[in-house]
């Protein structure tokens, strides 16, 4: 018999019951819980006269909503100054206030986007089963735990069974082997999947990342590349356990406790997939042929090399793409064949939950050091994905680094990655944008998002137009 | 949940592939703590000439008059005909509500993005996956004929043309059933709650560390 992938083994161990017709329960661990995605799941418990299974599974955070500026956010949820906006943070504190659920408020100093803090604060562990309401929860697969987005509807159904209705997934490996170039990051590994499978080639799929490449990277890098399984159709990305993994959850505020260290972590290093183990599908990718990546259209696949030229669409003979590529260049503003590196920035974007852990900023600030954000570009902003990356990012000066060059440092939060608070995109504006998504209208109406890496985008930054942050720190 | 058994009626196009929720529903309209009134604001961004805010009365707004949705004989359709990789991106559930609160009962697409799909079942829209030669079929039809009827029938799990022709579609046994009679999921998984804490108490003692309380601080 063949042995078994690391997401056979997650489901096997969450499988309380499978049923007759081919769907199963699977017990939830950890819940995540934010203010876009809840209100009407707890309206729901309240007419059905429902409690949650298990209320300390859940933990709450406000993030998509929340200002950054420091002026805005000083005097907490009642400062908001977006009525509706306001309304659905005081929405999410009421909740849980009656609930009795745990939540880190908008000034808490561990706020933050959810996807960050769950790891972060130890709340999210390896061999956990994770859901929230927001598709990019897959980043905590990085643990090696199975971790993916849900609807409201299977919110209100998580909080009121602790159980999930699913059918198990097929097994789909994405192995990158070798050795990144330097300059090349986590980010740029995960658009060139994009790139090579497409939005939809993971559907239907749990995805696991492997080879040396992501062996070699951080659980930050990880966290990154699996964040983005969903724009590659993946509900679930996830990497296999390490010593990489095991010292980043050690000391954690809700890691295991000591009595409980040795036995979690002889358990933990038994999520990889087995020698023998058999993918549905395996995909190849060679990791020292990875460029510095940039999206040119308003779909994640839509994505090219640094040095490469926007498509031609007569070039295409698939009559269903070939329009897709004009209607993307037209609301791009683009023309066809014009080289990435001819487009020009007006805002740069460093932030989201793909984007805003340490190392991100770190990133950002080592390029953004000695240099000037171009006169060009109206607004850089760099967005901590959390109260503790804020920091820690402070703590080591890098926050200086970064407003001396020109950027501006804000509160953490979702921010500008899908404007739902008030940093948005003007109409008909290129943004350099470390976010996830790059469809039509989604930093703000009319906004034109290029998705690339922290490096990156502050490279665009200082040269208002995209460049291979390689040449421009050799510049120096 | 409302309940599906048969559907007829007009179907409009939504021709083109990778349909994001962002374009279904886009993000100004989340802030709602509501499950109703997303209807108007549906593909919003492609609708209206202008920058849709939240609450706002839609009806004095400049529509998009190329926007087929807008065209007067798509008016008060039930079926959606759509291309690929319909609703990927973003987990909410806006989009499966706007959608039904327009007054669609069914979208029709070669293929879907796994959470939409999910979503739309738990709101009593069907998503229905055809061949692409059989939605490009369909397609065509559609914009051959005004008027043009499909019928759904999911008890039988087939769609019918004006003409009469019938394509049949796969559908999971337990959401056919739960959307045959409108049934909560969350009461049908709480008959096996005994099941659900038997599997807890085991856990506890093999894995006691993910039982990890979140505490206050």
């Amino acid at each position: 018999m063949a042995g078994k992938t690391l997401y056979d083994k997650l489901w096997d161990a969450h499988l309380v019951k499978e049923r007759d017709d081919g769907s199963a329960l699977i017990y939830i661990d950890r819940h995540i819980i934010h203010e876009v995605t809840t209100p009407q799941a707890f309206e729901g418990l309240r007419l059905a006269g429902r409690k949650p299974w298990r209320v300390d599974s859940i933990l709450a955070t406000p993030d998509h909503n929340v200002p950054t500026t420091a002026v805005e956010r000083a005097s907490g949820v009642e400062g908001i100054e977006d009525p509706v906006s306001r309304i659905q943070v005081q929405t999410l504190d009421d909740n849980c206030d009656e609930f009795g659920i745990v939540e880190f408020k908008i000034n808490d100093d561990r706020q933050g986007i959810v996807h960050v803090i769950g790891p972060e604060s130890g709340a999210c562990l390896p061999g956990m089963t994770i859901v929230c309401g927001d598709s990019h929860t897959a980043t905590n697969g990085a643990l090696g735990a199975l971790a993916h987005g849900i609807g409201t509807s299977e919110v209100e159904h998580v909080m009121a069974t602790q159980c999930l209705v699913a059918k198990k997934m097929k097994n789909l490996l994405i192995k990158v082997d070798g050795e990144l170039a330097p300059g090349v990051t986590p980010k740029d590994v995960v658009l060139a999947i994009i790139a090579k499978i497409g939005t939809a080639g993971g559907t239907g799929y749990a995805m696991e990342f492997g080879g040396q490449v992501f062996r070699d990277m951080s659980m930050e890098g990880r966290m990154t590349v699996c964040n983005m399984a969903i724009e590659a159709g993946a509900r679930a990305g996830m990497v296999a356990v390490d010593d990489t993994t095991i010292d980043y959850v050690k000391g954690r505020t809700y890691a295991p406790n000591e009595a409980q260290w040795e036995e979690a972590v002889a358990n933990w290093k038994e999520l990889v997939s087995d020698a023998d183990a058999e993918f549905d599908k395996v995909v190849e990718i060679d990791g020292a042929s990875i460029m510095p990546q940039v999206s040119w259209g308003t779909s994640p696949e839509m994505v090219l090399p640094v040095d490469a030229s926007v498509p031609d669409p007569a070039q295409e003979a698939d009559p269903v793409k070939k329009s897709g590529i004009e209607r993307a260049l037209q609301y791009m503003g683009l023309t066809a064949g014009q080289k990435i590196t001819d487009i020009s920035v007006d805002r740069v974007f460093i932030g989201s939950c793909t984007n805003s852990r340490i190392e991100d900023i770190r990133a950002a600030a080592e390029v953004a050091k000695g240099r000037q954000v171009a006169s060009s570009v109206i607004q850089a902003m760099v967005v901590p994905g959390s109260g503790q990356v804020k920091a820690q990012a402070e703590a080591e000066g890098l926050d200086k680094i970064l407003v001396e060059a020109g950027f501006e440092w804000r509160e953490p939060g979702c921010s500008m990655c899908l404007a739902m608070n008030a940093d948005k995109l003007g109409n008909g504006e290129h943004c350099a944008s470390t976010s996830n998504r790059n469809f039509e209208g989604r930093q703000g109406y009319g906004g034109r998002t290029h998705l690339v890496s922290p490096a990156m985008a502050a490279a665009a930054a200082v040269a208002g137009h995209f460049i291979d942050v390689r040449d421009l720190t050799a510049q120096a | 949940m409302k309940s599906f058994t048969q559907v007829t009626g007009i179907a409009a196009p939504m021709d083109r592939a990778n349909v994001d929720t962002d374009m279904i529903i886009p993000k100004n309209f989340l802030k709602s703590i509501k499950r109703t009134g997303f209807g108007k604001n549906l593909f919003d961004e492609l609708r209206y000439l202008d920058e849709g805010l939240p609450d706002q009365d839609c009806t004095g707004r400049p529509l998009n008059e190329e926007f087929p949705l807008n065209f007067p004989r798509y008016q008060g359709a039930k079926v959606l005909l759509a291309r690929e990789n319909f609703g990927c991106g973003s987990s909410r559930e806006h989009a499966p509500w706007a959608l039904d609160d327009y007054g669609f009962r069914a979208i029709i697409a070669p293929s879907f993005a796994d959470i939409f799909f999910n979503n739309s079942f738990k709101n009593g829209l069907l998503p229905i996956i055809l061949p692409a030669e059989v939605v490009e079929q369909l397609f065509q039809e559609m914009y051959a004929t005004e008027g043009y009827e499909l019928s759904i029938d999911l008890a039988e799990q087939v769609v019918k043309t004006p003409s009469g022709e019938s394509f049949s579609f796969e559908i999971d046994e337990f959401r056919k059933h739960c959307l045959l009679n409108g049934l909560d999921d969350i009461g049908l998984t709480l008959q096996d709650a005994d099941a659900i804490r038997a599997y807890e108490e085991k856990r506890k003692q093999q894995t006691p560390w993910l039982f990890g309380a979140i505490k206050p601080a």
